[in-house]
């Protein structure tokens, strides 16, 4: 096939899909910018280029599968896709770690500060006298904005949300024993499991989203809190989503046979990114629902 | 068996005219098209670098208004820094890597593509917004809120557009570093690698680690603006600072990413022209990585007047004073690699010359930057100014030229113009002092940057400013003429070009075949 003669490395020659994922790309940011800008086509544009993308998504990677299954992919090639996704899962990391380090500053400096602790004296004294934040039911700001709020308890659905992910862990574990035992029934099963709890996860996250908003008066514009909030589990949310599709994609693979005990990167690296969502939830848990 | 091979023969054909461009996963091709993205992103930033110096000529407004100035400022540096010398090195390490390692192609070939593809469209994006209501972005390339929350309609679109040089920078990095990591031929040690090669090794971990931590602080501006959080608006318990912890937390670690190819280059290129091998090899790679760790403790030294507790500002200066131990053991390294070294000067060790003498000059401005009591002084100054172009002028852009000389006969196969080349180096040092050594005096006596008119007294520093800077700026314009001479023709470069050159991509014919190496070389 469309290999060059290079001892076994694969090096494809030429793809169309790379440039139909940059059109989409760009079709769909200016959608985007111009639906935030007020303009009638923002949204068309939007779904315009949202459809194109996952043509592109559906064509490279079904061009992958097809090249991994007729056997193109040696071990070298398969280290490469393995470093590539794990350095992508660090960005990924870091992504979070960006509004982590937002909340972690906004609990350790910016509230103390705006209640008069150490340099900010003169802020809370000139600005807003008296004003103290109270973490989390008082921390949208001097001005309340988003008005009184309260938060969602812990030990409720998030508590049992944890417990959900944490098991879809155990499963997709499960599923990789039975995979590499070449035992199919017990890797489709694991699978389904996992993909059902990652969908039961979203059902209840969304549920739980809706109590907040029309219940607690929390939202994405309660101030520091609510943005903090929504802003992390959203994403989080994203991330599960993107998650359960992956898993859905594998199970669709595993159910047609693709995988072989010595040889199933794509299971591996979807098991990887599951793990990831996973601890990040356990960090959203501790630290935006508990402490 | 013969069937197969005609199949793979018709696969060989490389498509004709753009498509060929559009659709290419070889790691030349790419390199070639990121290398003239850079060169005309260059020209572009370059004219908005010489509409701010036309406007700065001399005191009073002249040619634009304040709002456009500003947006000239805030542009030239988006584009010069996303646009031109990112790209530019990711083009140099496309090309040479592979050939480095002893590798047929990147690791990744067809994200390869992709990671380029996006950056014209990203930059359509953002180039685009000079035509919007309320202009282009003018609140600076740091985008501080709350001012550049006060952007029109072309908010959301720089937002988005640097998202989308985020996810071709991300990308383009973890190929280089999967290529690095995965791709040595055998015996290639991580101990044995080029210098370029590991600074780009360090460099991409950079980018993978800060670029999502911009692409986080960007959508807090966004939703601010758009979706009623309070990330960055203190009556919602917010906090503007926030947000430049947040950047610079992205932003300086940015700058060593900007810096660290360059300091590959100049230890590949030095012992050539030495014709002795590089100096102290490992401490070089050690001094790298811990540049690399530095970069991420030191990111508060860019707001040191913002108001930080003293035990911040403290941290802070001496974290980054400690930086200057590293980079130091460099330069001393390259010194000591010329000494008793049968030097010769082609143009390119002559730009690694300029390189590690003006590098150094920013070096120290940096460090009488780094002292927290002294920078309220410098702040926000022109003395700021000439410190960041030193290191990114003479720092960056003269190792891409030191590069380009020194490697365009590899990839072309025929010598560039010598006499020209050296031309254009006695044209770009002499004009790129002239614009930005001034700004050292204005700046210490309180010109304020961003700012399209000033005081009378700093009125003879400017017109000289503004003549050196026209004059490095069209100087370019040779280098183009240099580049697309020896690209048409020219004297035939062996396979070696350079003597005192030692590297597997010496090895290689010049120009070299269209898969680096298709069986992996044997390395000593």
């Amino acid at each position: 096939m469309a290999q060059a003669q290079t001892q076994g490395y694969y090096v494809p020659h030429g793809s169309h899909w790379p440039i139909v994922g940059s059109v989409a790309l760009f079709t769909l940011m200016i959608g985007f910018a111009n639906l935030l800008n007020g303009a009638s086509v923002g949204a068309t544009l939007m779904a315009l280029g949202a459809a194109l993308l996952i043509v592109m998504l559906f064509g490279w990677f079904g061009t992958v599968i097809r090249e991994s299954l007729s056997g193109m992919y040696n071990e070298q090639v398969d280290r490469s896709f393995r470093w590539g996704m794990f350095w992508f899962i660090f960005s990924e990391v870091m992504f979070f770690g960006a509004f982590f380090g937002a909340l972690f500053y906004v609990r350790f400096f910016a509230l103390p500060w705006l209640s008069g602790e150490g340099h900010g004296i003169l802020t809370n004294h000139e600005l807003w006298q008296g004003w103290q934040a109270i973490w989390p039911v008082a921390a949208n700001g001097p001005e309340a904005i988003g008005g009184k709020y309260e938060i969602i308890d812990p030990w409720g659905v998030p508590a049992l949300n944890t417990l959900i992910l944490l098991s879809s862990g155990v499963t997709v574990t499960w599923a990789h024993w039975g995979l590499k035992e070449g035992k199919r029934s017990h890797l489709i099963w694991g699978l389904v499991a996992t993909v059902a709890l990652g969908v039961l996860f979203l059902i209840l996250q969304l549920k739980e989203y809706m109590h907040g908003i029309h219940e607690l008066n929390l939202t994405l514009s309660s101030g520091i809190y609510g943005s903090l909030f929504y802003m992390l589990t959203g994403f989080h949310g994203m991330h599960v989503t993107l998650g359960v599709t992956m898993l859905t994609v594998i199970l669709i693979r595993a159910i047609k046979g693709h995988f072989r005990p010595d040889n199933h990167f794509a299971f591996e690296a979807v098991a990887w990114y599951w793990h990831f969502v996973d601890v990040v939830w356990l960090g959203l848990f501790i630290f935006v629902y508990w402490l | 068996m013969s069937s197969a091979t005609a199949h793979e023969a018709h696969h060989e054909e490389h498509p004709s005219g753009i498509m060929r461009w559009i659709t290419t996963t070889n790691h030349k091709d790419i390199g070639t098209l990121y290398l003239w993205f850079a060169f005309i992103m260059l020209f572009i930033g370059g004219a908005m670098a010489l509409v701010i110096r036309a406007e700065l000529f001399q005191p009073g407004l002249q040619f634009v208004d304040p709002q456009f100035f500003n947006s000239m400022t805030t542009m030239h540096a988006l584009i010069m820094i996303f646009g031109a010398v990112m790209p530019a090195f990711t083009g140099l390490a496309n090309w040479l890597i592979p050939m480095m390692i002893g590798a047929p192609d990147m690791a990744l070939p067809r994200m390869n593509n992709w990671s380029f593809w996006i950056l014209p469209f990203a930059f359509a994006i953002l180039l685009s917004t000079l035509f919007m209501e309320g202009g282009a972005p003018a609140g600076g390339w740091t985008l501080y809120p709350p001012l550049t929350l006060q952007t029109g309609h072309a908010l959301p679109f720089m937002i988005l557009s640097i998202h989308m040089m985020g996810l071709s920078s991300i990308m383009g990095a973890i190929n280089i570093v999967a290529t690095i990591l995965n791709m040595r031929a055998p015996g290639m040690t991580l101990m044995k690698m080029p210098l370029f090669v590991w600074t780009w090794l360090i460099t991409g971990y950079l980018l993978i680690a800060v670029m999502p931590v911009l692409a986080g602080a960007v959508t807090m501006l966004l939703t601010d603006k758009f979706f009623g959080t309070s990330f960055f608006n203190a009556a919602g318990g917010g906090d503007p600072v926030m947000f430049q912890h947040i950047f610079w937390f992205f932003g300086h670690p940015e700058v060593y990413i900007l810096i660290l190819p360059s300091f590959g280059v100049i230890s590949s290129i030095v012992p050539t022209f030495a014709r002795k091998p590089l100096f102290g090899y490992s401490s070089m790679v050690y001094a790298t990585a811990s540049i690399a760790f530095l970069s991420f403790i030191v990111w508060a030294h860019h707001m040191f007047t913002v108001g930080m507790p003293l035990s911040g500002e403290l941290f802070f200066m001496f974290a980054t004073m400690l930086i200057a131990v590293p980079t130091g053991v460099k330069v001393f390294n390259w010194v000591a690699t010329m000494w008793k070294g049968a030097l010769t000067f082609e143009t390119p060790m002559l730009f690694a010359l300029g390189f590690i003498i003006m590098f150094t000059i920013g070096g120290f401005s940096g460090l009488m930057l780094a002292i927290a009591p002294a920078d309220f002084q410098y702040h926000d100054s022109y003395f700021v100014v000439a410190h960041f172009h030193y290191v990114l002028v003479p720092g960056s852009v003269f190792a891409i030229i030191a590069a380009v000389y020194y490697w365009l006969p590899k990839w072309t196969g025929h010598m560039y113009n010598e006499r020209l080349g050296k031309i254009h180096f006695w044209l770009s040092t002499i004009f790129v002092n002239l614009t930005f050594f001034p700004m050292h005096f204005v700046g210490l006596a309180g010109m304020p940057r961003r700012i399209p008119d000033y005081a009378l007294q700093f009125a003879d520093y400017n017109a000289l400013s503004s003549i050196g800077a026209f004059g490095f700026g069209f100087s370019q314009l040779l280098f183009l003429y240099i580049v697309l001479q020896t690209v048409r023709g020219g004297a035939k470069a062996g396979d070696r070009v350079w003597e005192g050159a030692d590297g597997l991509e010496w090895t290689l014919p010049s120009p070299p075949p269209y898969h680096s190496f298709t069986t992996p070389p044997a390395v000593r």
